[in-house]
This record gives structure tokens, sequence and C-alpha cells, in this order.
């Protein structure tokens, strides 16, 4: 494998019954990025962040982390990675510290001095009993799980999910900590957009089990414009315009969401008599929207 | 150093970075030879990826506005003022142009306008003094 990349997935596919929940999915995740992945609920988040800890095996297709197959070597695998689950499934007859010393058995290089820093910033009490924490402290328990061993690649699956803002931010500082501190891989899923545009440096967005972008944010964002414009035609005139992948408002005055400049397609659109009336960057949310919105029609 | 971020505009955070210390220095905010935060230090009091402030950081450093030192730290450079005055021409172009945008929509001429906005300099101005 290509040694910069700790994630290679080739052409993975998977199936569910009668539902395709991966489909030909190819990407690679270069190490020292956070890698923010994106998609309505069912689009296949999980299900290749599954693969990606072995618990699930490549029905067709590959997938490789730090070079290995997780489904053949997953204790190789899960002792140089953190994973933080959307349901935390952390014991609740445990508490913090009973969490901790157990956690501390089954994960070579667990450092309890780092544990103890992260328990005392989250203001977890030892004794506190997991099954008496908030959705909030139960969160901030199981991150000290999958950092404390300190792992090349952290995964976290929905890691804001329920949470109020003062708990998501304090998350995402622990995380955006940990990767100033030692430079790690994180790939994290959200359905805040807003939070990924923040803390991702690539993204990938998945619709439908298919990886409908993927790439370096600050270029996605680049590439990406909002165009005003005005034309007495028919929609489906203007979505055929080069570029253009989602169009909205009208008739007459329309807002394109394009892939590109729009001197790209500043010719058609003269021909259909229409008129470039702004330009300006398109937000994350306009892009997703655009994008994830394309692959279902 | 002040710095506010938006997902909402649609310009890449690192840009934003970019721009917002550009006008820092221009405004006189950040002075040549100031320290800027480390990037940890900024990665974590604006919750974003640390890469995302080296990026910005480099691209200021390119642009001449900052200098890093080995081992050291970033700096605003020494002599930022004619290259932070022609970052401000460029802001203020962009902000123009938008305005004769609107200005041949309303069917507004080019006179029309300077009369606009001498007339809303002169209201700023009595305003200050009062």
């Amino acid at each position: 494998m290509n040694n910069t990349n700790l994630i290679e997935v080739d052409r993975l596919s998977r199936r569910f019954g009668s539902k395709l929940a991966l489909d030909n999915v190819t990407m690679a995740v270069p190490g020292g990025i956070v890698l923010g992945l994106v998609g309505a609920n069912g689009a296949g988040k999980t299900t290749l962040i599954r693969h990606l800890l072995g618990l699930l095996r490549a029905q067709s297709g590959t997938v490789r982390v730090f070079g290995l197959d997780p489904a053949a070597h997953p204790v190789r695998v899960l002792a140089r990675l953190g994973y933080l689950s959307e349901d935390r499934d952390l014991p609740p007859w445990m508490s913090v510290r009973e969490l901790l010393r157990y956690s501390r058995a089954f994960r070579p290089g667990w450092d309890a001095a780092y544990a103890e820093q992260l328990r005392e910033q989250f203001q977890l009490a030892p004794d506190a009993m997991l099954r008496h924490l908030s959705k909030g402290e139960l969160a901030k328990a199981g991150l000290i799980v999958a950092l404390a061993h300190r792992p090349e690649l952290l995964v976290l699956d929905e890691p804001s999910s329920g949470l109020d803002p003062i708990v998501r931010r304090e998350l995402l500082e622990a995380v955006v900590r940990a990767v100033a501190e030692h430079g790690r891989t994180v790939l994290f899923s959200s359905h805040l957009l807003d939070e990924i545009a923040r803390v991702s440096d690539h993204v990938a967005m998945m619709a439908h089990g298919r990886l409908v972008l993927h790439g370096p944010l600050a270029a996605v964002m680049e590439r990406h414009r909002r165009v005003v414009v005005q034309a007495n035609v028919p929609i489906a005139r203007l979505a055929g315009l080069p570029g253009a992948l989602f169009v909205s408002g009208g008739p007459g005055e329309w807002t394109l969401i394009c892939n590109g400049t729009p001197e790209a397609f500043a010719p058609a659109l003269r021909e259909l008599g229409g008129q470039l009336l702004e330009e300006g960057g398109a937000t994350f949310e306009e892009i997703f929207h655009a994008r994830v919105g394309h692959a279902t029609g | 150093m002040e710095i506010r971020l938006s997902t909402s505009d649609g310009v890449p955070v690192y840009r934003q970075i970019v721009n917002q210390v550009k006008y820092l220095v221009a405004s006189g905010r950040l002075r040549p030879g100031q320290e800027l935060p480390t990037i940890r230090a900024l990665a974590e009091k604006l919750v974003i990826n640390p890469n995302t402030v080296v990026h910005a950081y480099a691209e200021l450093e390119n642009e001449g506005l900052v200098v890093r030192r080995h081992g050291s730290g970033t700096y605003v450079a020494e002599d930022p003022t004619r290259l932070s005055s022609r970052a401000g021409r460029e802001a203020l172009s962009a902000k123009v142009d938008s305005l004769l945008a609107d200005a041949a929509h309303l069917n507004t001429s080019v006179e029309e306008i300077i009369r606009l906005v001498c007339e809303r300099y002169a209201n700023l101005k009595k305003k200050e003094q009062s």
C-alpha cells in the first residue's frame, strides 16, 4: 500500500438483504488529516466505519487500515485505533474508575496519566456510576477510552449526536488538542455540517451508499460557487448548464450551486437569454445539499 | 488577536483567517514585529483543525505579511504596510464592484453613486463630531 495512507478502501460494496448499503466505495485517507464523513441517516457512514473496525467483512472490494485487513487482523488494527461509537455502549454497572481500569487491561500502550488528565479536564468523578451519567458525560468517558492508548487513528461515529452545544464544544476541543499534540489522524462522521466545516481538513460526502464527493475541504469550498442568474426559461434548461449541480428559486431569478466558476457556463447562459446577477462562495451546507440532492435525483 | 469564524458565507476557514489577519494588520491592531498566536493555541481557541491554521499562516507568509522564525514563532512582517494597503484596495475593489453592479440594476449612474458616497461620508463626519 501507499505508506502515507492510513486507510485504503477499494471498490467496497455491501448488501444487507435487498438494500445496497455501500456501493463501490473507493477512498484513501492520508496520515495526519481530520476527515469529516457526512451524509444523511442511512447513507452508509456507519456501515463504512464498521468495515474499518473489522466488525464487517468486505463482501466485495478491499479494506485496509494500517495496510492490514481489519476483519482478518482485528487485534493488530484495534491496538492502534481509538473508537467512539454513536451509542457509546459502555457497561452501565461500572464506575468511571472501573471503566478506565478495565479498558486499560486490553489496550496496549494505555497511558494512565493521560487518562487521568482527561478525566479531570472533563470533570468526571471517579466514583460516578456510568448508568448515572448524562449523555454528555458518557460521551466524555467514551472519548477518554478512545484516546488514552494514544492511537494513531481516531474514529468517531457521530460524536456530537444528542449533545448540547457546550458539551459538543468540549469534545471537539479535546479532539483538536489531541490532533495538535500528536498529529493524529481522525475520521469522524457527523450530520452537523457546521461542525464538519470547522474541524475537518478533508471531507467525504455519502449518499445512498455511494461516495459522492471526497477531497480537501478548502479545495471543495473554493471550487463550488453560488450564482444568481436571471433567465426566463424552464428550470430544466438551467439545470443543464455546464457545472450546475442544483437550481432553486425562479421563475425569472434563480440560484445555482455550481461546480466551477460561472465563466464555464456564461456562453450557454447567454444563449438562453439569461444574465448573471451575483456570484459568491457556496457554504458547505449548500454544497452538501446540492451534491446529495443531485445524487438522489 | 481576535478572529471570528463564520460557516455561513461560503469562505474556507483558512481564507477567513488570512483575510482577518490582513485586516488587523491594515487597521493597525496587529503591529509590525508583533507575534501571532502559535498554531496550536489558535486552533484550540477557534476549535478548528491545526492544519487549517498551518495553511493560513503559510499563505500569509507567502504574501509577505508575516515571517516565520524557525523554532520561535510567527510575527507580523516589519514592513507589511505596502502589502496590506494593496490587500485593502483589493478588498475595497470587490465592494465597489458589487455596488456598481447594484447601481446598474437600479439604473443609477456612476456620477450619482459618487455623489451619494460623498453625501454619506459628510453624514458620517457630522455624526462623529456631534
